[in-house]
């Protein structure tokens, strides 16, 4: 990828952020830290990676994004919004009585949202239910789903990646946003989740690692899980909770909270510092 | 008159799915390795490209039939009723339900005619935790015909069914040739004046040979088959509580949250008359032959008549 690209995927990251922060800080409610850790992520399959129409977002041959982690979703709303599923109006009133975007991911509110998400290691196996009507109807469309670290201590994860090997779902893609704090703590403590690769592999998933923050590296990994075939994929991503705002990076009391008043003018300037650096407006 | 048919529910579920998927090629069946218990395997015999067995992963199996249903096919996921909706209750309210997507849950084994796998197998709530679910329809066949009937209006219904099988073979009580099988429409199968007997799945059958004894000793009992509890046909029922003054429901089931109560909150705005609710007190069931469980738990033709003249005072 070249670095006008980069410059460019960049920018819609970082106001996604804005977007995301700006709709938390006026609900006074929602996740910024998983949907920071999230946002390149969101932006590198939306803007260069899946083969979707805007104009028509139920199209049978495109291909599924599924947001395991829920909660995640302000970001990736930002990101549907700008890719034009909706209008950018709708993103400050998130959360808010009659409002397009739910607390969580609405199939049949929101124009992009490929499925209803929101209680944790569900979102994997409906993934995995859209990847076999794949195969059943001899389409060639791709199934990502993202999935937090601390979502794999739900059993129902387990089920799911061992039904997606056992059914050769190759043409589905787990990516796992590695930021290794949940809301009691790192993951680490709380789940002992590792080591995550082994037990991925010996669930019958092709691993990969990339990270999360350097859209080379997610090519790399996105373009190496598609080559393979006959067996899922899996990406590690190696990725900062509350990423571009730095009081919330790695700080686990921002898994959950909005910021007040004064906090949100210092994320939000941090932001649009970094999105001038980028050379991006609002 | 059709033939009396003797058969387990839960057969001709397997055989509604066959003739069914002839012409629809969406029909899709996952199971979570009760196959041949559920009778699923009779599916996965004429179709094994559209039978899917997720394995002893029932939570997994919702989820994938909500992504399948999501992609425009229609799965129906069968497990026994006390793990579907017990072990993926969740999964059902949230993957499949909340979207609406067009699922179709069967939960076989339901009730205490499951028999000796004892009270871990009975399931007894099944139809109270799919009631309360928004968007969810509720559908509890009373025999062979009303199953293949009912398996046709879940399938012609755009949204997520419950569906209860049972495991025991019981004698068919819709035999006659004009019986039509109406998603939300409850059956009178006797008209009455004396108290409305109202049944559902297995008891239905019980509850009319009830009524015929009754009628010799003088009783004129209405008897009504409600094989859709949810949405159910309130206006059948408020008709029956203005006309006959008392009701008294059967069910396979807890008489908490289950038929009894499904009727009470359909009458009691426009005609609360006395409701006498029969089933399963509230209780687990136990290790046992059906036939005989179904004796003590008063759930056959002669513990039927005893309930109403105990409640009519007789």
């Amino acid at each position: 990828m070249n670095s006008t690209e980069i410059n460019e995927l960049s920018i819609i990251a970082c106001k996604a952020r804005l977007y995301a922060l700006e709709g938390i800080f006026n609900a006074k409610s929602g996740h910024p830290g998983g949907s920071f850790s999230a946002a390149d992520i969101y932006t590198y399959l939306y803007y260069k990676e899946m083969n979707v129409d805007p104009a028509n977002p139920q199209n049978p041959d495109r291909d599924r994004f599924v947001l395991s982690k829920g909660h995640c979703c302000p970001s990736l709303y930002a990101v549907l919004a700008m890719k034009g599923f909706f209008p950018v109006e709708e993103l400050p009133k998130l959360r808010k009585v009659g409002a397009m975007l739910q607390g969580h991911p609405d199939m049949k509110s929101t124009p992009g949202i490929d499925m209803s998400s929101g209680s944790l290691g569900q979102g994997i196996s409906a993934a995995c239910g859209m990847a076999l009507a794949g195969k059943l109807d001899n389409k060639d469309y791709r199934v990502y789903t993202l999935l937090g670290d601390g979502e794999c201590e739900e059993g129902q994860v387990w089920e799911a990646l061992m039904f997606a090997a056992h059914k050769g779902l190759d043409n589905l893609c787990a990516i796992i946003d590695c930021n290794g704090l949940q809301i009691d703590g790192t993951v680490a403590e709380v789940g002992g989740l590792e080591p995550l690769d082994k037990k991925l592999e010996a669930f019958g998933f092709e691993v990969f690692r990339m990270d999360g923050h350097d859209f080379n590296s997610i090519e790399e990994a996105i373009n190496a899980a598609k080559a393979v075939s006959g067996k899922p994929q899996a990406i590690i991503a190696a990725t900062v909770k509350g990423k571009g705002v730095s009081y919330m990076e790695n700080k686990v009391n921002w898994h959950g909270a909005a910021p007040n008043a004064e906090l949100y003018e210092v994320g939000r300037k941090e932001l649009l510092e970094t999105l001038a650096e980028l050379g991006g407006t609002l | 008159m059709a033939e009396m048919v003797v058969k387990a529910t839960r057969e001709s579920f397997g055989e509604a799915l066959c003739e069914l998927a002839k012409t629809n090629k969406d029909i899709v069946v996952l199971d979570a390795d009760l196959a041949a218990a559920t009778k699923t395997s009779i599916f996965q015999k004429a179709y094994p490209d559209r039978f899917f067995d997720c394995g002893i992963a029932e939570g997994n199996m919702m989820g994938v039939a909500a992504g399948l249903a999501a992609c425009g096919k229609i799965p129906f996921a069968a497990s026994f009723a006390m793990f579907a909706t017990g072990r993926a209750f969740e999964q059902i309210r949230n993957s499949i339900a909340y979207p609406n997507l067009n699922v179709k849950i069967a939960g076989s084994h339901a009730g205490i005619s499951t028999g000796e796998d004892g009270a871990t197998h009975q399931c007894i709530e099944d139809i109270a935790i799919m009631r309360a679910i928004p968007h969810m329809t509720v559908i509890n066949p009373a025999d062979h015909y009303e199953m293949i009937g009912a398996v046709k209006a879940a399938l012609e219904h755009d949204g997520p069914v419950y569906i209860r099988l049972g495991r025991l073979a019981i004698e068919s009580v819709n035999n006659n040739d004009d019986y039509k099988f109406e998603l939300g429409k409850g059956i009178t199968l006797r008209d009455g004046k004396d108290v409305t007997i109202v049944a559902t799945g297995l008891v239905v059958r019980e509850a009319a040979l009830a009524a015929e004894e009754l009628a010799k000793e003088g009783i004129d009992a209405r008897v009504i088959n409600i094989h859709t509890i949810k949405p159910i046909d309130k206006e059948l029922l408020v008709k029956a509580a203005k006309e006959t003054g008392r009701i008294i429901t059967f069910e396979e089931h807890n008489v908490i949250g289950g038929l009894g109560d499904a009727v009470l909150s359909a009458i009691s705005e426009e005609c609360p008359v006395p409701v006498k609710k029969c089933g399963v007190y509230d209780r687990f069931g136990y290790s046992g032959p059906a036939k005989e469980l179904l004796e003590i738990f008063g759930l056959t033709a002669p513990g039927v008549a005893r309930e109403v003249k105990a409640f009519l005072g007789k």
